[in-house]
């Protein structure tokens, strides 16, 4: 295959690309922008693999090695619960962080032949940054897929002197490239490689598991900028254009998600949460717990219910008792609507996959800004393993660390049941005052086990 | 100690302060009950039952005076029951201090302390022993019973093989807890209802309970409830001009009015007017439910029911509670009893009096042979003030912020583009040309990618950032270009590569496409 070639079909691949992303602005489009990405990747690794550059023999090497690669993948994907779905795409991330950097250290064992003059250090730049980048992304994937899969404390650790110590490394590893442009030797590379792992994992790990959303969303970031910065090592205009788009959409994402939380992005980037500024508000009252029977009256006696998913109901598989209340529900003639945080869960729209897979239909899956006007009308708020997303606190007492993050206004219906474990605080550690409102009932106990209670009494 | 029912000697008064079941629990608070015989008879309550449940049935009145130390009782007491009381005796009924002021100095006189249930401040934690609250609802629910019963024709309207028969239409002045009983049992029945209040805060009580409210145009600042302890306030002559006028309006249609205005302290307002009345459809009815307070209606005529020239009934009775006497017993009972309940902090069947709780201060007309009334004001607001609302901003304001708004934007906008340029120099000044034609790609694709990015729906996120993975396994490209290269670590670690990136690809795809599988439009 000709060079020409070659570039049409990677053009050819950047629209499809682009159409990919586009496609997702609804969910009919997006089935077919699915199949837009597949088509434009596939056109790219073969162009690749006949293109000019690959020797006859590395084919035999290649075919194995795809066929694998696929193989796992496609294992992976089909067995992974859609619960499991956070920490899948994170151990994903840490894939193309690592490949980044072996293509990284590649380019410098190949060296710069054939490079004169300022190419050579921008070659050597490139270099660099594709390795930290990539090694960023991977052990700060790789973090994150621990914290969320549970094998790690989801706690943010933090370090005395975290900033200055992320800042030494980015500095060390400034003066390190600085060397490896004076032709210092390899284990500069080496040296910042490491460094950049250190850093990777420190900067994940010092974020809490309430921010985990924008965690995952800032490494699909960085996973584009990895591959981009590779795009220019390779000269490979796709993998720039790729890796741009890539790039770019994460960081709007976690701008999103950020803003969702009203945080700034530099805040969460660093970890942990802000300063308070003075006591938080006392709560008085004190929860009151329910039980299932008057639960099940009480929805049966409803017109209008409204349901909030957390991730305490992807924690207890509830989805599919959700989507069998609601469909019960809904068969009575009652409204039955879906309020979701764009915060809620661990991963951006979280919610809304798993609601989809257990068949809710989406229509009736709203946004928090669709639907905060219409609790004041709502009969019956089920809050299902979610807390600081439904958090007065956020609204009503400017000391508490999350004051000023939108939330779903649940406390105005006329009445509240929070599903829950135990009386334990949420993700970020706050007491919520919800639960201690007189129209707040607990009912506490498995998300799944109190539904399937609830919907033995529901006919 | 020892609580004592009499029974009621106000001609026409059915109800009586204590039932077997208040009984029970008075009984658990340490009291021994006594009721005078035949108290309950005309709320269908018999000595019988009384017994039954431990009550010591008293022969007469002056007996059960004399061996009980608290008297709780309906109507405030006659003259012949305030001589019976003695020193020290706790008396608990309705009582209206402000205006049986003499009443008020001879039970004083007596020794006795009396806790006026009429003066329970209107505070949540009051709420349990509202007497008048509980005996409005009733009210409010009788007088619908009571036009129905002279009203002709159906309530609901339906299309019969007879015929059809339009719904029948209410109009409720002053919904305070009467006026929203009486909109409650109105629209249970099927009426259209209208009601209409002073106070525009009301609005949504009364849209909550099915009626529709009935919306004056007036500009003057309307009296906030919350001033008054939640009561209404006297309105001023242009406001009540326009509200007689929509009265007038609206009469004619109007097949049962029900009035429920009153003042705190003052005779009740004249809203329904002679005039209105003849503009009334015949058998069309009205109720005064302020009857005893003179009436809302010119023509009232408290406690008889008469009929106008023009055939509409009008009703003034003032007993609708007594009307219901075992239902209104059993609330007011209730309420006596949460009143004991405070004050009975021990549960030890001794009463302690005490002058520091805001409910039992403001519910004391006299106390140790003092005169409390009136009480000094709650120190809790019944209701919480409303917030001023800070004007709406004008459509000028609002053009002129929008249009800074979008200057600084604009502002920033240019900065950003000319630090940008100068950025894009620097680096063109010094960076060879293959270079800089793959910035300008990169760029323009962070562009594109800004650009489409915003436009994807919140809910498909999790899709999105599993596409964009499963695209970042685009890093394949060079790992295959590096494959090729002679030299055995250069071949291992692009091997892997290659492999890695696969899974990412193929996993990536295959979640986006079970994700959107998902979705499904019910």
């Amino acid at each position: 295959m000709s060079i020409g070639i070659v570039t049409a079909a990677y053009i050819a691949a950047s629209v499809l690309f682009i159409l990919a992303l586009g496609g997702l602005s609804n969910q009919e489009k997006a089935k077919r922008a699915v199949w837009y990405g597949i088509v434009g990747m596939g056109l790219a690794v073969l162009a690749t693999v006949f293109g000019p550059g690959i020797g006859g023999w590395s084919l035999f090497l290649l075919v194995p090695l795809l066929g694998v690669g696929a193989f796992i993948g496609m294992v992976v994907a089909k067995r992974v619960e859609m619960t499991e779905m956070p920490q899948l795409v994170a151990a994903l991330h840490s894939f193309v962080g690592l490949a980044a950097v072996f293509i990284g250290l590649n380019s410098d064992i190949i060296g710069t032949s054939g490079l004169v003059g300022a190419e050579i250090a921008i070659h050597e730049v490139e270099v660099f940054l594709g390795v930290f980048i990539g090694a960023i992304t991977f052990t700060g994937s790789i973090i994150a897929y621990g914290k969320l899969a549970g094998k790690l404390d989801g706690k943010a650790l933090i370090l005395p002197f975290r900033h200055v110590l992320n800042a030494g490394a980015i500095v060390l590893s400034i003066i390190l490239l600085l060397m490896y442009m004076n032709h210092a030797g390899s284990w500069t590379l080496y040296l910042m490689l490491l460094i950049a792992f250190a850093l990777g994992a420190h900067l994940v790990a010092a974020i809490g598991g309430a921010d985990m959303p924008v965690v995952v969303s800032m490494l699909n970031s960085y996973s584009g900028w990895a591959a981009a910065a590779t795009g220019f090592l390779l000269g490979n205009d796709l993998l720039i254009v790729t890796g741009a788009l890539v790039g770019s959409s994460g960081a709007i994402l976690s701008y999103i998600m950020c803003k969702a939380m009203n945080r700034s992005f530099i805040s969460v980037i660093l970890g942990g949460f802000g300063g308070t500024k003075g006591p938080t508000m006392e709560i008085d009252g004190e929860m009151i717990a329910t039980d299932f029977n008057s639960v099940a009256t009480q929805l049966l006696e409803a017109d209008s219910v409204v349901i909030i998913p957390g991730y305490g109901m992807a924690v207890a598989q509830a989805q599919q008792s959700v989507s069998e209340l609601t469909r019960r529900l809904r068969d009575k003639g009652k409204i039955v609507r879906f309020a979701i945080h764009p915060v809620a869960g661990r991963l951006p729209g979280h919610m809304n996959v798993l609601l989809a897979e257990a068949k809710v239909p989406y229509d009736i899956v709203l946004e928090m800004d669709e639907i905060n006007d219409d609790f004041p009308q709502t009969d019956i708020v089920i809050v299902i393993g979610s807390n600081d997303i439904v958090n007065p606190a956020a609204q009503e007492d400017p000391n508490s660390p999350i004051a000023g993050m939108p939330v779903l206004e649940c406390w105005k219906a006329k009445s509240v049941i929070v599903s829950k474990r135990g009386q334990g605080t949420g993700y970020s550690g706050i007491e919520n005052p919800l639960f201690f409102k007189e129209n707040t009932r607990m009912l506490y106990g498995d998300a799944k086990a109190s539904l399937d209670q609830i919907l033995q009494l529901i006919n | 100690m020892r609580i004592g029912t009499p029974k009621e000697i106000f001609l026409g008064e059915n109800r009586v302060a204590m039932t077997p079941d208040s009984a029970m629990q008075l009984q658990k608070l340490g009291y021994e009950c006594l009721i005078e015989k035949g108290a309950g008879e005309h709320a269908r309550f018999s000595d019988k039952d009384y017994k039954a449940v431990g009550v010591k049935v008293v022969a007469n009145a002056s007996s059960l005076f004399k061996e009980s130390d608290i008297i709780a009782k309906v109507r405030p007491p006659e003259d012949a029951e305030v001589k019976r009381l003695k020193e020290g005796q706790t008396l608990i009924s309705f009582f209206y201090p402000a205006q049986n002021i003499e009443l008020m100095k001879a039970a004083n006189k007596k020794g006795a302390h009396v806790i006026a249930m009429d003066m329970v401040p209107r505070i949540s934690r009051a709420q349990k022993m509202d007497a008048l609250s509980s005996m409005a609802n009733i009210a409010g629910y009788r007088s619908v019973m009571e036009a129905g019963n002279n009203f002709g024709r159906f309530f609901t309207g339906q299309i019969t093989a007879a015929g059809k028969v339009p719904p029948a239409k209410v109009l409720i002045v002053g919904a305070g807890v009467a006026g929203l009983a009486a909109i409650g049992a109105a629209t249970s029945l099927g009426a259209m209802v209208y009601a209409f209040d002073v106070r525009p805060e009301v609005a949504e009580q009364i849209e909550s309970m099915g009626a529709e409210f009935v919306y004056l145009d007036f500009d003057e600042e309307q009296t906030d409830g919350a001033d008054t302890g939640g009561y209404a306030a006297p309105s001023s002559p242009e406001f009540r001009e326009k509200q007689l006028a929509k009265f007038r309006e609206l009469a004619p249609e109007m097949d049962i009015v029900i009035t429920t205005a009153l003042i705190p302290g003052r005779d009740a307002p004249k809203l329904w007017l002679e005039d209105m009345v003849n503009l009334q459809k015949p058998g069309s009815v009205v109720v005064d439910l302020a009857a005893e307070r003179g009436g809302n209606c010119d023509l009232t005529i408290m406690d008889q029911k008469i009929v106008s020239e023009n055939g509409v009934t009008i009703i003034g009775y003032t007993d609708f509670p007594s009307r219901m006497a075992a239902q209104s017993s059993t609330l007011y009972s209730t309420n006596i009893r949460h009143m004991l309940t405070d004050l009975t902090p021990n549960k030890d069947g001794k009463l302690k009096h005490d002058m520091k709780d805001d409910v039992i201060r403001g519910a004391t007309a006299t106390h140790k042979g003092k005169i409390t009334f009136p009480p000094p004001p709650p120190k809790i607001a019944a209701i919480a003030a409303k917030a001023p609302s800070a004007p709406l901003p004008t459509a000028e304001e609002i053009q002129t912020k929008e249009a800074a708004l979008m200057k600084k934007s604009g502002a920033q906008q240019t900065g950003l583009l000319v630090f940008g340029g100068l950025l894009m120099l620097l680096i063109g000044a010094y960076a060879p040309a293959s270079f800089m034609q793959h910035f300008i790609v990169f760029v323009l694709s962070c562009f594109i990618g800004f650009q489409v990015i915003w436009n994807v729906s919140h809910s498909l996120h999790t899709p999105l950032m599993a596409i964009t993975n499963a695209i970042s396994g685009i890093i394949i490209l060079g790992a295959l270009l590096q494959i090729g290269n002679n030299g055995f670590i250069i071949t291992i670690l692009a091997s892997i590569s290659v492999l890695i990136a696969m899974i990412n690809i193929v996993g990536g795809f295959m979640v986006t496409r079970r994700m959107l599988q998902m979705f499904q439009k019910s």
